[in-house]
């Protein structure tokens, strides 16, 4: 067991090395990483040959599905998702409608499968942003330390401590709740509010995980032959970090989904317009309580298509954490 | 002791700096921000309101004005429609909302946190002493099943089953302890249980983990050679030393949860702070919106602080660190 840290680095909310590997507190979950090195011993192998298993294939199959979905959904045999079969209002599923339709008759399916759209473009896009800003602010935080680390772990932890989904709502809010605000603009601001927000989970890991690789012999070695930091981050420690921010850009993809959801509840995600997987459920919350008699499938069809990928991408995320990481993968 | 300041001083440094982001939050409103949050204003009250809001100053005063009125319980105010010019005239005081909304919210957190420990930790010791078995890997399944579940779904589906369908209980509107102690848990219970599911799950899986790793240490096997007993040996000597990260997580699930929160009770139509923002946003009021942050980012930091305190008393090792350096 290791001795508590109580050096200043660990920041305000770090204490013992479990925690300050990496707790993450995002969108109603939170998620504990352990970013070791991996040691070269008989775990190691147990852990690289673990097979992905029938759930691995079957989350596998459901992200391919909701990729198709996302990619190909104008040229699907789907209705378009804003017609109103004005007489199939409110039908539960059916062979014409397989998810049934909602208070206006639109075919729910065809509103899911648009809906994949808009959510995975809003979690892929603002991922990539925190993927590409924490990324390259946790690399040379790690990697530097000292004074700039410092620093920059203290931005991370203001950021930290305001709630996620109270600071997505707050820069949305400002950004972007403008009336006359366009619809592209808005989705525009949503990914960037979220992006941001996602910096500091994705630094606090990727600066974690370079601490851990960035004083190993071949990075000794590399400098030792004159390489220069720059090159000795890209080539040598970069590709070790990259597991570590590959298992947490999944496990955000599937945060900010939810997030997304949660926004719509507040007014203030992807606009209706746009159908999405949360203004989705939105939408179908106010219909639930505004109108008599219109039944659950409203937010069941979205909700299911929403449980199923976050279950799935959660899980991804653990075989990869499994397969890199020797602590996790010993429990 | 020295752990203890060295913590203050990181919290004063953290609240330094969210207290300069929230306070400058007002300044990202594209375009005058008196026109957002007083649309028909007269030239006159706009003036006034630039002057009331410091506008017209430089930003280090603005800033100083700005964490000196929060300290004096000044949040601001809801501009109407025309703008109210002074501060002496202002009739919708965001203190006024807050003092009746963030109790509400802080009861819907402490239950719905409660909750989840009260289940979460028998559950987490008992599948980390059977750890393999049927029962664990049920239990194990099903929380990360709960994981994926998002709040506001669960609380939707509950709302809706639960209170509109079958109508066991009103699935909107809040009633006061000292009002109607039953009718104020029975308008809480679908609340905090959506709160409080997902949690259960984070909480346990991370106990458990931590308990399995603890019953290989040699003091467990010490104690059951001594013929412990394995309730005696799970709770007294096992739990304490395993429930050290749990409590860190806890801590910094209080974000989770205030976020959670702000959702959900604007799906059960919960008057608490999540409430007040979603309605701050809708009408574009940001100067309460702004006060909302910053008082939910306070809340959050010093509860951390807090659980650093308490996880100093409960862990000796950092107690005595002084001792052992």
């Amino acid at each position: 067991m290791p001795e508590p840290s109580l050096s200043p680095e660990t920041g305000l909310f770090g204490k013992g090395v479990a925690v300050e590997d990496g707790v993450v507190e995002a969108g109603g979950q939170t998620l504990v990483f352990d970013v070791a090195p991996v040691e070269g011993d008989v775990r190691v192998e147990k852990a690289a040959t673990k097979k992905l298993g029938l759930f691995g294939w079957l989350a596998i199959a459901w992200m391919t599905n909701v990729l198709i979905w996302a990619i190909f959904a104008p040229v699907l045999p789907i209705p378009s998702p804003t017609k109103h079969f004005l007489l199939d209002t409110n039908e539960g599923p059916s062979l014409s409608h397989l998810m049934g339709t909602d208070g206006t008759g639109q075919d729910l399916l065809a509103r899911v499968i648009w809906g994949a759209r808009a959510s995975l473009v809003v979690a892929v896009s603002a991922v990539l942003f925190g993927l590409i800003f924490g990324g390259f602010f946790g690399l040379i935080a790690g990697y530097y330390r000292g004074k700039l680390d410092t620093v920059l772990v203290n931005i991370f932890n203001v950021f930290l401590a305001i709630p996620q989904l109270v600071l997505a709502l707050a820069l949305v809010a400002v950004f972007a709740s403008d009336p006359a605000v366009s619809v592209g603009k808005r989705e525009f601001w949503l990914i960037i509010s979220i992006g941001l927000v996602s910096i500091p989970i994705i630094g606090r890991i990727t600066r974690a995980s370079t601490l851990a690789w960035g004083q190993r012999e071949f990075v000794l070695a590399s400098r030792s032959m004159g390489a220069k930091n720059g090159r000795i981050m890209r080539r040598d420690v970069l590709p070790n970090v990259l597991p570590a921010m590959f298992s947490i850009a999944l496990l955000g993809i599937a945060v900010v989904i939810v997030l997304e959801g949660g926004l719509s509840i507040l007014g203030v995600g992807v606009p209706p317009s746009t159908p999405s997987w949360g203004n989705l459920i939105a939408t179908g919350r106010n219909e639930l309580t505004k109108i008599i008699g219109a039944s659950p499938q409203v937010i069941i069809a979205p909700s299911i298509a929403i449980f199923l990928t976050v279950l799935s991408l959660n899980y991804l995320g653990d075989v990869v954490r499994a397969r890199f990481d020797v602590r996790e993968a010993a429990i | 002791m020295r752990v203890v300041l060295q913590r203050l001083l990181q919290l004063f440094l953290v609240l330094f700096l969210v207290t300069i982001f929230t306070s400058f939050l007002i300044d990202a409103v594209p375009g005058d921000v008196t026109y957002t949050l007083a649309p028909v204003a007269t030239p006159q009250q706009r003036e006034d309101l630039r002057h009331q809001l410091h506008l017209d100053r430089s930003p280090v005063e603005r800033y100083g004005e700005w964490v000196s009125g929060i300290a004096h319980g000044d949040l601001g105010c809801y501009y109407g429609t025309s703008g109210y010019s002074t501060a002496s005239s202002c009739p919708d005081k965001v203190s006024d909302r807050v003092k009746d909304a963030l109790p509400i919210s802080l009861a819907l957190m402490f239950y719905a946190q409660l909750l989840a420990l009260v289940i979460a930790i028998p559950m987490g010791v008992l599948t980390a002493y059977r750890a393999g078995s049927l029962f664990d890997k049920t239990v194990n399944t099903t929380a990360f099943a709960l994981l994926a579940i998002p709040n506001f779904v669960l609380a939707l589906l509950l709302a809706y089953y639960v209170g509109t369908k079958w109508g066991v209980v009103d699935p909107t509107g809040y009633i006061d302890f000292g009002q109607d102690p039953v009718g104020h848990f029975q308008q809480l219970i679908l609340p905090v249980i959506s709160l409080a599911v997902g949690q259960v799950a984070v909480y346990m899986r991370l106990l458990r983990s931590d308990m399995i790793a603890t019953l290989q240490e040699d003091f467990v096997t010490m104690a059951r050679a001594k013929g412990l007993s394995p309730a005696r040996i799970l709770w007294r000597h096992a739990f304490r030393p395993s429930s050290l990260t749990l409590l860190t997580v806890a801590g910094l699930n209080v974000g989770a949860l205030i976020g959670g929160a702000v959702v959900i009770e604007n799906i059960f139509v919960i008057h608490g702070m999540g409430f007040l923002i979603a309605d701050a946003i809708a009408r574009r009021q940001y100067v309460a919106l702004q006060s909302y942050v910053a008082i939910l980012a306070l809340g959050y930091v010093i509860v951390n602080f807090l659980v650093d305190i308490l996880y100093a008393i409960l862990d000796p090792r950092i107690r005595h660190a002084r001792a052992i350096a």
